[in-house]
Parts: C-alpha cells; sequence; structure tokens
C-alpha cells in the first residue's frame, strides 16, 4: 500500500471510531464483529499471503489471547495483561516456528490445525489436575466501546507494519520464498528466520485480538477460547478477499460478516445449508478473491 | 407483545437445547396464545415470536441478543440454553434492563451472580449442591449399615462434571465414606470400558459418575455388559432424560443421577401430558419444568404488573411468589433454591430423593436390582 493510501486508510478508521457515540447497541455489535475479523484476516494474510503457508493456528493464538485475559484480568492492570499476552503468545508462536516452519505444504496446515486442539488440551489438563475448576470469569470494567476502539487500534497499527514490511527486505525477502524457498535460499536468505519472524509478528496481533475480545462473554473455557470454526473463518474470509494485497483480507471480512448476520436473521433455521451454497459459490464464481475480481475488470477497464 | 429469544439450534449445544429448552418454549407461546395471550390489564395480547440460532456460539449468541433488543426491539428476551451462553449475555440483558431467567445455567457463582446482575435469576442450582445431595442419601444408609463405606468416582474434564465432583468429594468424606477410585476422563470419550473396569477393582459399594449424557449412556451400558452391580449406581447429566429410560428400559431402575421430579403432583402429571401432546415427546426430568417454570412466572409477573414495565416485572420476579408446574416457588436473592438435588428411577419414573424433606421426597430403593440382559 502506498504511503498516501496508508493515510487515508488510516483517516477513514478514525472516522469509524466514532460508531458508538451514533450506536451502542446491535450496530455496535456488529461493529465489533467485523473489526475483530479484520484484524484476524489480515494478519494471518501477512503472513500467509507472501509465504503461502497455510496456516489453521489463528484459534490457537486467539485463544492464548483470551485465556490470558481469563487468568490475569482481574490481577493486573489492562495495560498489563495485553502485554503480558503478547509476550506469552510471541513465544508460543517463535518455539511453533522453530518446531514446524521447515515442515511445508499439507504437513504445516496439519500441524497447525492441532495446534489449537494440543493447547486446548493442555489447558483443560491442568484446570481439571491443578485448580480443580473449568470455566473462567472475566468481570471486567471495559465497555463495548472500549474494546471496539482497541480493535480499531490495533487494525491501524497493522496497516502501518505491514505497508512498512512490504517495503522491507524481510518483505522482499518473503515475497521471494513464496515464489521459490529454493530459489530464495541460493541467493543467501535465511529463510528459516524469515519466516519464523513473520510468522510471531501475525500471532501477535491473534493473541491481542483474542485478549481485546475475552472481556465480551463474561466466561470462557477452553472450548470457547480455542474453537476451530475460527481458524476455519478466518481463512475463508481472507481467501474470498485476497491475500496478495494488504487490505485484500478486509474486502473478504465485510461482506462474509454482513452475510453471516443477514443469513442468520431472517433464515435461522437454514443457516448452514445457504452458508455452504454461498461457499461453493464464492470458490465457483471468485476463486482469485474480491482484489483479483476488481484487479480484473480493471484491466479490462484499461484495454 | 413481542418475546424473542436465540437458542442453540446448531452446533454442540443442539442436542441439549433441543430437548430442554426449545420444545417449553413453543409450548408455552402455544398455550398463551390459544387463552387469547397475555392479560394486561383488562385486554389480552396475543404473543409474536422472533427467534435466532445462536449456533452454540458465543458471540453469535452476543449478536443474536443485541439484535431482538435494539433493533426488533421486542418487549421480553427469553433466555438461551446453557452456563456459558447465558453468562456471554447476561451483561447485555442487565444493561438494557430486560428480566433473564436462566433455567438451564448451572454454577457455583450462582449466588455471585444473582447480586451482580440483579436483574438475572438463576434457576438449576450449582453443581457443587447437586454433589453434596448425594452424601445426604448415602450418610443414613450407611448408618443403617445398609451399605459400605467405599466409593468409586470418575468424573468427566468440563465444567458441570468438576463442579459436581467437587461438591462430591467433601461431602462424601463428611458422611464418613472413602474413595478407592478418583479418575477424570476428558470429554467425547468413548470407551469406557477400561476405565469402568479400573474402578470396579475395589469392588465398591457406591458407584458415581459426573458424566454428560453421551458418557452416561455409554457408561450405563458398560456396567451392564460387564455385570458391575454396585449398591449404588449414580450418573450424571442425561441420567434424568426420557431416552435414558427407553435406551434401558427395566434396567433404568434403582440408577441416581442429578435433580428428579415430583411425579406424584397432578401439575407435573399434567405438564407432561401437554409437552408430550405438543412436542411427540415426553419432558426430560432435569430442566425442562423448571424452563417451563420459568416462563410461567414470566407471564404471571406481567400480568400482576398488567403493562410491559421491565423493571417492574423483574421487581416482581424478585420478590413474589409463584405457582407453577413444579410447585410454589419464591426465589430467594434471585436464586431458585427449592431444587430436587438427587432423584432415583423408580417404577420407570424418576423421582426426587433430597432434599427429604421436599413435598413428594421418596426414599431411596437400595441395593439397585442387578443388571438383566438386555
Amino acid at each position: 500500500m502506498s504511503r498516501n493510501a496508508l493515510i487515508f486508510a488510516l483517516l477513514v478508521l478514525a472516522a469509524l471510531s466514532a460508531v458508538p457515540w451514533l450506536d451502542s447497541g446491535f450496530w455496535l455489535a456488529l461493529s465489533i464483529n467485523i473489526a475483530q475479523y479484520a484484524v484476524l484476516a489480515t494478519a494471518w494474510a501477512v503472513f500467509s499471503g507472501p509465504t503461502r503457508y497455510v496456516s489453521l493456528a489463528t484459534a490457537a493464538f486467539f485463544g492464548i489471547g483470551a485465556y490470558t485475559v481469563a487468568v490475569l484480568g482481574e490481577a493486573l492492570p489492562w495495560p498489563a495483561v495485553l502485554a503480558a499476552a503478547g509476550v506469552i503468545g510471541v513465544l508460543v508462536s517463535l518455539l511453533v516456528g522453530f518446531a514446524t516452519l521447515r515442515l511445508s505444504g499439507v504437513y504445516f496446515v496439519v500441524f497447525t490445525f492441532g495446534l489449537a486442539e494440543l493447547i486446548r488440551q493442555l489447558v483443560t489438563w491442568f484446570e481439571v489436575n491443578v485448580t480443580r475448576t473449568i470455566g473462567r470469569y472475566v468481570f471486567l470494567d471495559i465497555t463495548q466501546a472500549q474494546i471496539y476502539w482497541q480493535l480499531l487500534g490495533l487494525f491501524g497499527l497493522l496497516l502501518i507494519l505491514g505497508t512498512w514490511l512490504r517495503a522491507s527486505r524481510l518483505g522482499f525477502a518473503l515475497r521471494v520464498i513464496g515464489e521459490d524457498e529454493m530459489v530464495a535460499r541460493h541467493v543467501g536468505i535465511d529463510t528459516a528466520r524469515a519466516k519464523i519472524a513473520l510468522f510471531a509478528l501475525s500471532a501477535l496481533f491473534m493473541i491481542l485480538t483474542g485478549a481485546v475480545m475475552a472481556p465480551r462473554w463474561t466466561y470462557l473455557d477452553p472450548a470457547i477460547a480455542f474453537n476451530p470454526t475460527t481458524s476455519f473463518q478466518v481463512l475463508i474470509m481472507a481467501l474470498l478477499g485476497g491475500v496478495h494485497a494488504l487490505l485484500g483480507p478486509l474486502l473478504g471480512v465485510v461482506p462474509m460478516a454482513l452475510l453471516f448476520e443477514v443469513l442468520s436473521a431472517n433464515f435461522p433455521n437454514h443457516f448452514s445449508i445457504l452458508l455452504g451454497a454461498v461457499f461453493m459459490l464464492v470458490v465457483y464464481a471468485v476463486p482469485r478473491g474480491v482484489i483479483g475480481l476488481l484487479a480484473r475488470t480493471q484491466r479490462r477497464r484499461v484495454a | 407483545m413481542r418475546i424473542g429469544y436465540a437458542v442453540s439450534k446448531t452446533g454442540p449445544n443442539a442436542g441439549g437445547a433441543s430437548i430442554t429448552t426449545i420444545p417449553n418454549y413453543e409450548l408455552w407461546v402455544k398455550e398463551v396464545n390459544a387463552a387469547g395471550g397475555l392479560r394486561l390489564g383488562d385486554r389480552r395480547v396475543p404473543i409474536q415470536v422472533t427467534e435466532y440460532d445462536d449456533r452454540s456460539l458465543s458471540e453469535d449468541c452476543v449478536r443474536a441478543v443485541e439484535r431482538l433488543i435494539n433493533q426488533d426491539r421486542v418487549d421480553f428476551v427469553l433466555s438461551p440454553w446453557g452456563t456459558a451462553l447465558n453468562l456471554a449475555v447476561a451483561p447485555i440483558f442487565n444493561r438494557a434492563g430486560y428480566p433473564q431467567l436462566a433455567a438451564t445455567a448451572v454454577t457455583d457463582r450462582a449466588p455471585e451472580l444473582g447480586r451482580r446482575w440483579t436483574n438475572s435469576f438463576w434457576m438449576l442450582g450449582t453443581g457443587q449442591g447437586a454433589g453434596a445431595g448425594l452424601a445426604e442419601v448415602l450418610g443414613p444408609l450407611k448408618q443403617a449399615g445398609r451399605i459400605g463405606d467405599t466409593v468409586a468416582l470418575i468424573s468427566v474434564s468440563d465444567g458441570f462434571g468438576i463442579e459436581l465432583a467437587n461438591g462430591m468429594r467433601p461431602a462424601l468424606q463428611r458422611a464418613g465414606f472413602r474413595l478407592t477410585y478418583d479418575r477424570a476422563y476428558p470429554v467425547g470419550t468413548q470407551d469406557m470400558a477400561p476405565i469402568l473396569a479400573e474402578a470396579a477393582r475395589g469392588n465398591p459399594d457406591v458407584f458415581v459418575a459426573c458424566s454428560y449424557s453421551p458418557d452416561t449412556l455409554a457408561i450405563t451400558e458398560q456396567a451392564r455388559v460387564s455385570g458391575f452391580n454396585p449398591k449404588v449406581f449414580y450418573t450424571g447429566v442425561g441420567t434424568a432424560f426420557p431416552l435414558f429410560k427407553q435406551r434401558f428400559g427395566a434396567n433404568a431402575e434403582g440408577v441416581m443421577g442429578v435433580s428428579g421430579v415430583d411425579a406424584s403432583s397432578p401439575r407435573f402429571q399434567d405438564y407432561l401430558r401437554r409437552h408430550q401432546a405438543s412436542a411427540g415427546r415426553e419432558p426430560d426430568r432435569w430442566a425442562s419444568a423448571i424452563t417451563f417454570a420459568s416462563l410461567e412466572m414470566l407471564q404471571q409477573a406481567i400480568e400482576r404488573v398488567g403493562r410491559i414495565d421491565r423493571a417492574a416485572v423483574t421487581r416482581e420476579l424478585q420478590t413474589g411468589s409463584f405457582e407453577t408446574v413444579i410447585g410454589a416457588v419464591k426465589l430467594q436473592n434471585n436464586l431458585l433454591t427449592d431444587l430436587w438435588q438427587v432423584g432415583q428411577w423408580q417404577d420407570g419414573e424418576f423421582y426426587g430423593l433430597v432434599p427429604t424433606n421436599k413435598a413428594g421426597a421418596r426414599q431411596a430403593m437400595l441395593p439397585k436390582p442387578a443388571w438383566r440382559a438386555a
């Protein structure tokens, strides 16, 4: 994204921060939902876009963030809780990165999917055997508007970092890795280090999103925090939007979130069937994502 | 009069919601509208229903309730199914000033929740209370020398299973019992044979499973197949479901579990018939009648106030007395405390045993008859 585009995007975000004054109920709830997936899908694409590693670890990182809040929320001031969530999450993502980013293709996908389940079972084991209770209560005085503003802030930060990254040597190295990892290694790129750094950055934003969202639900247990649906929804949204431009995933998040809303409001009994039909339509009609569709119409117009 | 609810029609909660919540909401609306509607002053106002599927997700449930309150502007919102979802939406009900009758939430923090959100009513008791109830049944039996002091306990590693077991351990120990076996198993365990074999090894007089409904069926079946016949056989969630009786028939006789009903009450028998006619099947013997009672309470509170005034209805629910299918109900500090904690299948009905001084309480049948070949 160019510097001008970034400034424009940040101005739009600033304008959107007025939503809580316009409506504190349903529209704010919907905005929070969109903002949550905007951060998650963009963070997902920051790593998976250039490297072409399909990660299903979103739920794992989201859950770590949420659980950190559940455990530490009442013991520490809020910024310290967020910082703790960030540190824990980055450590985990580095560990996972070192262990797995040498895997490729489907092995990586399977591992990341298993990661959320692994962490969920570890947390469950700990809670059952050590604290002897499961399910934690998050009683924090954080309003819905504050949750929304934090998400917008995270998204703005992610756009700034993403723009910087694309122009940086690291971003270039990652694009080379995505094209051909063998070539990248031969031209002297430390592929493992580049991938791990980016994986940790992407994970950090997912973790913070989980942490910010946790006070919204009052009650958390491992099944809620580490719900695999999160991973799949983020993946589908990002792919629908397109992963090769920074704002691409957003083009998938907004229509998808609105569609979920319209379907569940009007067809509560046929939601799953209609959703399945829509997914098939997306795969057949927009295989390159909304951003690919836009690029094609633009080319046509130029021609 | 517009009434809305979001309930899990799909996802992992759908099983529980379709047994306990949805049939009772539908039955109530049908009966109220057949009578011309809710009585507000001297007119009757029919109920219009708006319903959503929360897909068993906290986030979807939160948005659906926001939509009901702020977009659809319904007059009252009925609560979702389950502990997690009731807690997720409690702050929204509270902020908007809607009464929340949580008939399917069991949590040890219920007293604190009732104080925190004074518009919320917690009607299914606590896991600890249900767990401690078992010691009340077994203590006197041990003193009378009818059972020994050995207990084998297994529990599912999830919210209610853990709370139930946490309530049981200290209460059983206080009553002089020894745990010969105490082991947790993960949610979704399919094969119960190994853990049951270990539990049976010490030949305990009492076997307790703080289980969820799929496990309850698997454990009971496995105990029958392997001929494990303790004098007391107790299982958790699902024991009180009609499915349990259908599946095990005469073998259900003598099995104990959470909750129970006063089946001798004509009001309950009448409810049973109406539920059967409306839903085509019997209600469960745990939260079904309580769910229906919560709707009767809401109805009586609205009719006494005589207009759509949510603050006044909430006050009436806090202080009033109500006539319901589970008898006369008066909440204590926003909690329903007069609850069956332990029940037992006797003559094809799941009777409440504890509290022993509650109207309709039965004596425990002991020992449980030996399993018959299916």
